[in-house]
């Protein structure tokens, strides 16, 4: 019934927007019959809407990774909650959350709800003005950053959370939680604008309040029957298929060419290419380091952690991406690929985490903001306008503290208020699905299908149902099945 | 010599297996069957349509022992497979005529006796 009511007025307030005046698409069309429209804006806005395409891309990354890592019986339900989740993401984020995140205001946006009634975008949304690409173009990337950072939350929960859960998060988050958090970080809020905080595509902003809000839930949530022995020891829980993983981890490093690169919103002073070898060097380096601590720790050439090294790198190198030369790169890849398979080890003695997102998301999230404060390279954190130099140019720790405390400011904000809203969830409609229903799995539980029907219906009775016997005419028109439940007497 | 047959949930074999192994009997042989009984059937909802699937999926579990250790396998058995609802599965016992240990050529009864030495791997 909440729901409901909630979704009502949702599409109350979207009717009221609609009503208002339209102001930013009419100004550019406008100045395009005028001839005043300055090919810049087309050149640039053809590079972030790319760059979102790329990144809204990461969906399928994700989608497949996750499959990848559950068992055959909780395959089909990822496909649901990534399609539900993206949509959410993308009404909310429309309605208010790009106005939170990246209008005018220290704490927290304020212009430029539905985005309409804006006024000019250069006062509306002082921190895009660097780049001159059409509003709606940098709607449509900033979007796909919060759908990515809410993607980041549900790998964790894999194969027994309820689906609801899904939904009133993904209201609270994509509405609240990720717009104000990343406002602070990348939005001109205070982080960024009166300390100097530097991230240049989100390592804190997107991946690590994503990984923040995954911690908060997966303390509530617990772990996945049969993760843990009697005396504590964790025991493994095969994902089903490793080709979908990697097919998971591939779309998401080409994704991420959208993702770093894009976030200069401009084409035109050719920063971009720089961006995108800065992002493959770290991924490179983060791949190898990871599968070589992995075959120093356990003996084997794992084939997840190589993935997860992928991973674990690429969110290291976002906040340095745009400030920090390649070589850095590589040493950032380097150190993130080593911390993977490492945090996952420490990780899943206590923490059921099915897809290693704490550690490739959060603790390398962490590395990479901080990452900042040690590589940053004068000229470039001069050139982007935030903070200073870093740790090895200046010889100053004044900016691995300013990383340093947005981080712990972050996290305590993202963590409080997502635990709450759990807690709140968990009290009212439950965070679990029943033990009957996880042992059957959540694609029958909750969707009331399979996601493999071979492997789990009989093949006689998917061919054969209620038909007439082989050798009857009637063979090819199945005769009125059976509507109900019936125990067999 | 008796053969034990048993069909039981999936979720019950593992601590069947680990106590047996602790009791020293380590052999035994499970294929993924399925099967109906009393169990209601579980109904598909595929895009509007539905499609009742009687068959449910049950492990079968079979084993031979010497007719002595029957009754402490058995009991093994129904202990862990219990769980009181519809569906918990059967057990049956089967007299088996004679059995040969392929590596040695031996037969009889001592071919399946009890192997100590795979309770201490247990322990360890």
């Amino acid at each position: 019934m909440a729901l409901r009511r909630l979704s009502g007025a949702a599409a109350g307030a979207g009717a009221l927007a609609l009503a208002l005046p339209a102001v930013a698409s009419a100004d550019t069309l406008e100045a395009a019959q005028n001839g005043v429209l300055p090919d810049s804006v087309a050149i640039n806005s053809i590079w972030v809407v790319v760059a979102a395409l790329l990144v809204i891309f990461m969906q399928t990354g994700f989608a497949f990774l996750e499959i990848g890592f559950s068992r055959g019986k909780n395959v089909g339900t990822v496909i649901a909650k990534i399609l539900t989740n993206f949509s959410i993401a993308a009404l909310l984020y429309w309605a208010v959350g790009f106005a939170f995140a990246f209008g005018q205001g220290s704490i927290i946006g304020h212009d430029g709800f539905f985005l309409r009634a804006y006024g000019d975008p250069l006062e509306a949304f002082p921190v895009m003005g660097l780049s001159d690409a059409t509003i709606e173009s940098k709607w449509l990337f900033q979007f796909s950053f919060c759908a990515v950072s809410l993607a980041i939350v549900w790998g964790t929960t894999l194969e027994r959370i309820k689906f609801g859960v899904y939904v009133i998060y993904a209201v609270v988050f994509a509405g609240l939680i990720y717009p104000v958090g990343s406002h602070w970080v990348f939005g001109g809020g205070w982080l960024q604008s009166n300390l100097g905080m530097q991230d240049f595509a989100g390592s804190t902003a997107v991946h690590l309040i994503g990984a923040t809000g995954a911690l908060a839930v997966l303390l509530l949530l617990g772990a996945r029957i049969g993760k843990y022995g009697k005396d504590g020891t964790p025991r493994a829980i095969p994902g089903h298929n490793m080709p979908l993983f990697g097919l998971g981890v591939l779309i998401l490093w080409l994704g991420w060419f959208g993702f770093n690169p894009g976030s200069t919103l401009s084409a035109l002073d050719g920063r971009f290419p720089e961006i995108a070898l800065v992002t493959l060097l770290a991924a490179a380096a983060g791949v190898l380091a990871s599968v070589a601590t992995a075959r120093w720790k356990t003996g084997t050439v794992d084939i997840g952690m190589a993935g997860n090294g992928a991973i674990g790198a690429l969110v290291g190198i976002t906040a340095p991406s745009g400030y920090v030369e390649p070589w850095a790169a590589v040493l950032i890849g380097l150190v993130a690929g080593f911390i993977v398979p490492l945090g996952v080890y420490a990780i899943d003695k206590k923490i059921d985490d099915p897809v290693g997102a704490l550690t490739a998301h959060g603790l390398c999230g962490v590395w990479g903001t901080l990452a900042c404060g040690i590589f940053t390279a004068p000229r470039l954190a001069e050139y982007n306008g935030f903070g200073e130099g870093g740790l090895l140019y200046t010889g100053s720790f004044q900016q691995l503290g300013t990383q340093a405390l947005g981080v712990v400011v972050v996290f305590a904000f993202v963590f409080s208020l997502s635990f709450l809203t759990f807690w709140l969830i968990k009290k009212t409609y439950g965070l679990r699905v029943t033990a009957e229903e996880e042992e059957a799995g959540l694609d029958i539980s909750e969707h009331g299908m399979y996601g493999y029907p071979e492997q789990f219906i009989p093949v006689p009775e998917l061919i054969g149902y209620a038909t007439a016997p082989h050798g009857s005419r009637d063979i090819a028109t199945p005769a009125r099945p059976v509507q109900r439940e019936v125990p067999a007497t | 010599m008796k053969k034990i047959e048993a069909y039981i949930r999936h979720e019950a074999f593992e601590p069947i297996r680990m106590e047996l192994l602790e009791l020293g009997f380590p052999s035994l042989t499970i294929s993924e069957v399925k099967g109906s009984g009393r169990q209601k059937g579980v109904t598909e909802r595929y895009r509007g349509a539905k499609l009742t699937n009687y068959l449910r999926p049950k492990i079968k579990l079979e084993c031979v022992v010497a007719t002595n250790d029957l009754e402490t396998v058995v009991q093994t058995i129904l202990k862990h497979a219990r769980s009181g609802s519809i569906g918990d599965g059967k057990v049956f016992v089967m007299p088996v005529e004679e059995a040969y240990r392929i590596r040695t050529g031996e037969s009889g009864e001592e071919t399946l006796q009890a192997h100590p030495e795979a309770a201490v791997e247990v322990a360890g």
